[in-house]
């Protein structure tokens, strides 16, 4: 019985495990994807989105999985409903770069060669952020008392993609683009990398308060 | 038999209310944070209770005796009940209160009516033993606060492993403390009944032999378990979600505190083991789980920084070691008369 436990537990902790390293290879794809599309390597470009797309349905079945095995097992009644938000919340994370890459693919716009390490230097620190809120969750599981360090990472790096974005905004605006059209579909894309340090800083934001419950 | 068995029902109804209040102590937060299912924490505790009634249950209860020895079955009786009486009404008008409060001062009552000396020394030893237990149990709870705390910043073991863990620890020390309920607080229940136990002793096989105390003991361990199986469960949802608001691991640290402050004032053995190595022994008196689970509460807010703590609850402690054995004297006396001069029973 104690031994059947004991399975049930480790193979939902290697699943959590696994849905942490999904989310971290999508932030690692999507920024792939945005540097194939600035490079102007198409087939590279597709390879990734097909990519993220797969696992973006991979990462959703497997918190399904997850939370059905919370649910099912009785486990960690204390904590569940945190770990399910937990999850939830990086769920839009993964969604939000496959959407990002989505919409490079069916828009196409245009990036000027000016703007293009702008473009670059923000879907890093897109990426960093959700690097680092995804060491913070694995943390949350193991080890409590680093989770506030990669918390004030992750806001270090949306801070610093919101000073990118707002750069990257003002020289677009102030380019010589003729079609303002353009300028507003770049600023929406700027926004669009953005909003994915965003989601990961209000996975911290969560993730902070649910550090605090667990202490004993 | 029926006359035996009448005169033990308020023994029996005390069992029954203790086991539907105090199993809330040790298995509350446990149950009330859906960790353990009822059913299992409700046979695990029944099971050690009794055991610990049967097997250790002596030490308390010769203090008891040695406070009054209530010779008549019909004095043990109302002592009982009076005791039983007076938890009960106290509980409803929403006093806290502690089975052994009642029985110390419905058998100082039965002593005023009978004209017997109550035993001074004892009733110092009970009383200080009241007050002192609580406080062990905060000392306990803060230490092992702090040792749990320390362990677990440094194992680095994952969440649902933990859970796991946590899960064990509650199911062991919920023996352990249910043990120790047993042990002590068998005395309350039964420990009137001693003197004028009606049972023989019994050799089961050769194997097993039951004092006949040990077969009053095994009955009032029994009364215990129905009440934890047909009562406490609404009890325990009211601890574990409502009052206390404990997290399973702080659950683990408070059940573990006073349980062992509950079994040092039971256990004999270990009396006599620290009697032959010279140092000094607790005395074998029952004790309050609701104070001591209480005292290791306020141990564990000590620990996190004195935060929360419930200084109206302290005092409301405070008057139950007043009004409480007060109330139990005064009940057991009118009564005891009642008995005496009405029923013409002997008393």
């Amino acid at each position: 019985m104690a031994k059947l436990f004991m399975n049930r537990t480790k193979q939902l902790e290697e699943e959590i495990s696994e849905y942490l390293d999904l989310v971290s290879r999508s932030g690692l794809i999507f920024y792939e994807a945005i540097k194939s599309y600035i490079l102007d390597d198409k087939d590279r470009f597709n390879e990734k989105f097909v990519t993220i797309t797969e696992m973006e349905s991979e990462a959703d079945e497997k918190r399904r999985s997850i939370k059905h095995k919370l649910y099912t097992y009785m486990l960690i009644p204390e904590s569940r409903g945190d770990v399910l938000g937990l999850l939830e919340n990086m769920d839009g994370i993964v969604d939000c770069c496959e959407k990002t890459v989505e919409r490079f693919s069916i828009e196409c716009p245009e990036i000027p060669e000016f703007a293009q390490q702008q473009f670059l230097n923000l879907a890093k620190f897109s990426r960093k952020a959700v690097e680092e809120v995804v060491k913070a969750s694995r943390s949350f599981f193991k080890e409590i008392n680093l989770v506030e360090d990669f918390i004030n990472k992750v806001h270090f790096y949306e801070h610093e993609a919101d000073d990118v974005e707002e750069k990257l905004k003002r020289t677009v605006f102030q380019s010589d683009i003729k079609k303002f059209s353009r300028k507003v579909h770049l600023r929406y894309f700027a926004e669009k990398i953005s909003t994915i340090s965003d989601e990961a800083e209000e996975v911290a934001e969560r993730l902070s308060v649910y550090a605090i419950k667990r202490e004993i | 038999m029926f006359r035996i068995l009448f005169f033990l029902s308020s023994g029996l109804f005390l069992g029954w209310s203790l086991g539907a209040n105090d199993a809330a102590n040790i298995f509350g937060t446990a149950v009330g944070t859906k960790m353990l299912d009822f059913k299992i924490a409700a046979i695990i505790c029944s099971i050690f209770i009794i055991l610990g009634a049967v097997i250790s249950g002596a030490g308390a209860s010769n203090t008891l005796g040695k406070l009054g020895a209530v010779e008549e079955l019909g004095g043990a009786f109302i002592v009982a009940l009076s005791a039983a009486v007076s938890v009960l009404w106290m509980t409803r008008v929403g006093l806290p209160v502690s089975t052994s409060q009642a029985i110390v001062g419905a058998i100082i009552g039965w002593n005023f009516f009978t004209n017997n000396p109550t035993g001074v020394e004892s009733l110092t030893k009970i009383v200080g033993t009241w007050v002192f237990s609580p406080i062990l149990s905060a000392i306990f709870s803060f230490i092992l606060f702090f040792i749990v705390k320390w362990f677990f910043e440094r194992s680095k073991i994952h969440l649902l492993r933990m859970d796991s863990y946590t899960r064990v620890g509650l199911v062991i020390v919920g023996a352990f403390g249910s043990y120790s309920l047993g042990a002590n607080n068998i005395a309350n229940v039964m420990g009137v009944f001693t003197t004028s136990s009606p049972f023989a002793d019994v050799n089961i096989l050769s194997l097993f032999h039951l004092s006949s105390t040990q077969i009053l003991f095994l009955l009032g361990g029994f009364a215990i378990a129905v009440g934890v199986f047909t009562y406490s469960k609404k009890v325990m949802m009211t601890v574990g979600t409502n009052i206390f608001k404990l997290s399973p691991v702080t659950a683990f640290v408070a059940v573990a505190s006073s349980s062992l402050v509950l079994f040092l004032f039971a256990s004999e053995g270990l009396k006599n083991f620290l009697i032959s190595h010279g140092l000094p022994s607790f005395p074998l008196v029952p004790v309050s789980s609701s104070q001591a689970i209480v005292g290791a509460v306020i141990g564990i807010s000590l620990a996190k920084g004195g935060r929360n703590i419930n200084y109206k609850l302290l005092g409301k402690i405070s008057l139950g070691w007043i009004t409480t054995p007060i109330a139990a004297a005064i009940l057991s006396y009118i009564s005891l008369f009642f008995m005496q001069n009405v029923f013409m029973l002997k008393v």
